[in-house]
């Protein structure tokens, strides 16, 4: 029996060559290989059989393929461990799915964020597949004393030329043996089976009996509940705690105030944290610590200045007319704006957002002097582990963190303070404990989607040609503008500037960071130029695409315009663009972020002030799909989000405070809200698989801004929605 | 502290807790029936819709002495072996993304079919107003509760 330590990453692949097969052949070199210690074989049930990080394989020919990445929601514990087994050749049913805890010595970017966790195991885990088949083959042949060659697998089963057969199971024992092949073959995307399929949620039996997959579900011996009260706005901090009255009652432990990042550590990009020092209740129960979380009697200082919305408001629009040096410049666009026969302008806005999963921050913690047990709902255990070490001053070697299922992410779990604050009071109280936040801790601790505002310029000539085009954005500590994105690329003269306000809230990202404010402005404010340069809007879109196809300018455009084009063309043929109905709006919008191209059109009523999006037409470039059943729910999900927030969701400050603290008066969108239908239409190609967990969030809420426009006369710019159409 | 003796998924408990808990957490901390889920605490989100003497109710609003002889009924009790109409059709539909709102959606749709075995678009979004789903998966629970209602 082999266990191997391996280590995937780019510099493991060593030559990439055309297999005489017309599939693919990768050469690679194992970076780290070693055999296992007797501790962890003995941990190993005895009818498996390990044959790399990613799989064992059972006596039965039943495969666990480990899903190392974190599942928050975007379908990546059913998509990863699909693609292991379709290199593999096993069949679907044949395979369990087991989470993987963080082991960086078994494996790379266990991380969920930027829609990558697909496009950057892609390569690794079909090796991993294809190394275990080869592997089995290897065994298989040794036994019938045959070449390889001679041999071809189906569903699990190893046949040879003469008709014999040998299933995984049989010769799993013997190819655990088997020296791992430095050159494995890949299938050619034609003979997929399992990956494009529409394969269900490896978790959804469990979740409809209610199982307790997430980390707030998480049970221990000796458990405690640890729950903190942090300061009520951005710039406070305790001065003293009067917890006299909360210590006496029933079923509290200890009320403890902690500081999770003490001065001289080292902090991680993850550790944005507006609330290092917190008073913190810890108990028996979750009713008794919440009820003596009520009776603590704190006083707070005012450390940095109390900010409000209204002053973001003044700055960020002062700083959109600030002129400042542009960080991407073609042509000369003063000369284009003052030589134009027409200048369209305006400013779109959009507030904080909170990331309001629907399962509150928490995280299980088991501290003692010899090691740190850690067990919950992360994003990025890996930078977890490496801040847990430093603010216990502890080997990172002695820190274990074990990724539960997530309810909800959209950015939120990268940040990983609620992981320290549990290791810290552990420590402290000497005892295992689960930190629990309420709905009011989760939604007032900041690191939101910051505020933005951006200032959009466009230069037609007397041929309506768009010849000039300005963007200036602004933004809470930092702007929301991609330099080289669409239309950069396709317009001669062309500027974009970036402005950043300072701001003692903390912001973060929020699912497509960036993209979801920028694509609804860019693409407003392009359907606005396209109305004045009296063109139909995709026409208008498709013809700046070829020029940048034909004749691009600059060198740093970070997208496709062909591909760009093909789902703009797309959605406009599938959604019988330019057909109208009595009382139906149309609004159309495309947008490229996370390596994947989307077009939208949507079809809307009204019904007086208030918008119901009938129908979405989605077009989708994101390369090979994995799991188109899982695919489709997440640019689903992600349109309906989209919707939703730019709708309805607003956070605002007062005096430093957060104006909404749970969802009586923070708007989330609701099932009477939601659009009603939604078609989705991926490009089919064989390039490379990229993401899906954001863009298709980004773009809509153009096509409904579009659309809201078609059916008032008035463009709304400022979100949310709800708030400022004008009928 | 005081001792009571509730009915859930169809059994005789007995609790030793303060007489305003709410049942959220009678049933979580208490009973270990962690499928009733934590989302806001005021009623606002249906992530802990219970039902309650066979309606669809917010557990986190219930104190513990409100209950009396009234059954509660978890998602954990909503059938014997996972196959209400509700957990078959969520299955089919593949509803859930996250997962964790998914047990409050179900026992909010099942107490809707109870009381209303063919509702309308509009009476499925009337009824389940109350339950969020950040994930945005309410086009498929639309569609799962129709299922369901087919029977």
């Amino acid at each position: 029996m082999t266990l191997i330590k391996t280590t995937y990453n780019r510099r493991s692949f060593l030559k990439v060559t055309a297999a005489s097969t017309g599939g693919l052949v990768l050469g690679f070199s194992w970076l780290a290989s070693c055999s296992p210690s007797a501790k962890e074989l003995a941990k190993m049930p005895k009818e498996w059989f390990n044959i790399n990080a990613f799989l064992k394989i059972g006596d039965n020919g039943i495969v666990t393929i480990m899903s190392p990445n974190p599942e928050i929601g975007q379908n990546v514990k059913t998509s990863m461990p699909m693609i292991v087994a379709e290199e593999l050749d096993v069949d679907w049913k044949d395979v369990v799915v087991e989470q993987a805890g963080l082991d960086t010595t078994k494996y790379t970017r266990q991380l969920a964020g930027g829609s990558q966790s697909i496009r950057q195991g892609w390569q690794s885990l079909r090796m991993a597949g294809a190394t275990a088949r080869r592997m089995l083959l290897e065994a298989a042949a040794k036994q019938w004393n045959v070449p390889v060659a001679e041999l071809t697998t189906e569903a699990g089963v190893i046949k040879n030329s003469s008709g014999k057969t040998l299933t995984y199971g049989e010769v799993a024992s013997a190819a655990a043996n088997i020296e791992i092949p430095e050159e494995v073959q890949l299938k050619d995307p034609k003979d997929f089976k399992i990956i494009g399929s529409r394969t269900k949620n490896v978790d959804g039996p469990k979740i409809i009996k209610g199982e307790p997959l997430f980390g707030i579900d998480y049970q221990h011996e000796g458990m405690l509940i640890a729950m903190i009260v942090h300061p009520p706005a951005f710039g406070m901090r305790p001065k003293s705690v009067d917890d006299s009255a909360a210590r006496s009652m029933p079923g509290i432990k200890e009320v403890i105030t902690i500081n999770t990042y003490p001065e001289g550590i080292e902090k991680q990009w993850s550790d944005t944290n507006a609330f290092s020092e917190l008073v913190v209740v810890i108990g028996e129960s979750t009713w008794q610590v919440l009820k003596a979380k009520k009776a603590l009697k704190i006083e707070w200082e005012t450390v940095t200045k109390p900010e409000s919305t209204s002053d973001h408001e003044a700055a960020l629009t002062a700083l959109t007319e600030k002129k400042t040096e542009p960080s991407r410049k073609d042509g000369n666009p003063d000369k284009a704006f003052k030589n134009a026969a027409k200048v369209i302008e305006r400013t779109y806005s959009a507030p904080f957002l909170a990331h309001n999963t629907m399962e509150p921050m928490n995280f299980f913690a088991n501290v003692t002097k010899a090691r740190a047990e850690l067990v919950g709902p992360v994003q990025t255990p890996e930078y977890l582990s490496k801040t847990v070490a430093a603010v216990l001053g502890m080997p990172e070697d002695k820190v274990s963190i074990m990724m539960t299922r997530m309810g909800g992410g959209f950015g939120r779990r990268l940040y990983g303070n609620f992981g320290v604050e549990a290791a810290v009071i552990s420590k402290q109280v000497n005892a295992p404990i689960k930190l629990v936040y309420t709905r009011e801790d989760d939604m007032t601790q900041g690191i939101y989607r910051p505020a933005y505002k951006v200032k959009y310029q466009a230069a037609l000539d007397a041929n309506n040609e768009l010849v000039g085009f300005r963007v200036r954005g602004a933004g809470i500590n930092g702007s929301p503008v991609f330099d080289n994105r669409f239309p950069a690329g396709a317009v001669e003269n062309y500027s974009s500037e970036n402005h950043r306000l300072e701001s003692n809230i903390t912001t973060g990202a929020w699912r497509a960071p960036s993209s979801n404010f920028i694509a609804f402005a860019e693409q407003s404010f392009l359907d606005e130029v396209a109305e004045a340069a009296g063109q139909d809007p995709i026409d208008f879109r498709l013809n700046l695409f070829e020029k940048a196809i034909a004749n691009p300018v600059g060198e740093r455009n970070d997208y496709d315009a062909e591909r760009y084009a093909g789902v703009l063309k797309l959605v406009k043929e599938k959604s019988k663009w330019g057909t109208n109905k009595e009382g139906v709006y149309r609004g159309v919008t495309a947008y490229y972020c996370h390596n994947s191209y989307v077009a939208q059109v949507i079809d809307l009523e009204m019904n007086g002030k208030i918008p119901r999006v009938k129908k979405v037409w989605c077009a989708i470039d994101c390369g090979i799909v994995v799991n188109l059943e899982g695919a489709l729910n997440q640019v689903e999900g992600g349109i309906i989000d989209g919707i939703g927030h730019a709708t309805y969701s607003a956070m605002t400050i007062t005096g430093g405070r957060p104006d909404h603290k749970n969802f009586d008066t923070y708007r989330m969108m609701r099932h009477s809200e939601s659009p009603i239908e939604i078609e989705t239409f991926f490009v089919e190609n064989e390039i490379a698989p990229t993401g899906l967990g954001e863009p298709s969030l980004p773009p809509i809420a153009a096509a409904l801004a579009n659309a809201i426009y078609v059916a008032t006369g008035n463009r709304v710019a400022d979100q949310p929605f709800i708030d400022h159409i004008k009928v | 502290m005081a001792q009571y003796t509730i009915k859930v998924n169809g059994k005789s408990l007995q609790v030793e807790v303060d007489a305003d808990t709410p049942m959220l957490w009678v049933l979580r901390d208490h009973l270990k029936l962690l499928g009733t889920k934590f989302g806001c605490g005021i009623g606002q989100c249906g992530a802990c819709t219970i039902h309650f003497d066979g309606v669809a109710t917010r557990s986190c609003l219930i104190p513990i002495s409100a209950v009396g002889e009234s059954p509660i009924t978890t998602i954990e009790g909503l059938s014997e072996e996972y196959n209400h109409p509700i957990q078959k059709a969520w299955l089919a539909h593949d509803v859930p993304q996250c997962g964790y709102c998914q047990s409050g959606q179900m026992m909010n749709a099942a107490s809707l079919l109870k009381q209303n075995p063919n509702p309308s678009d509009k009476e499925i979004e009337a009824a389940m107003h109350g339950n969020i789903c950040r994930c945005g998966t309410y086009i498929r629970i639309k569609a799962a509760i129709k299922t369901a209602a087919k029977g």
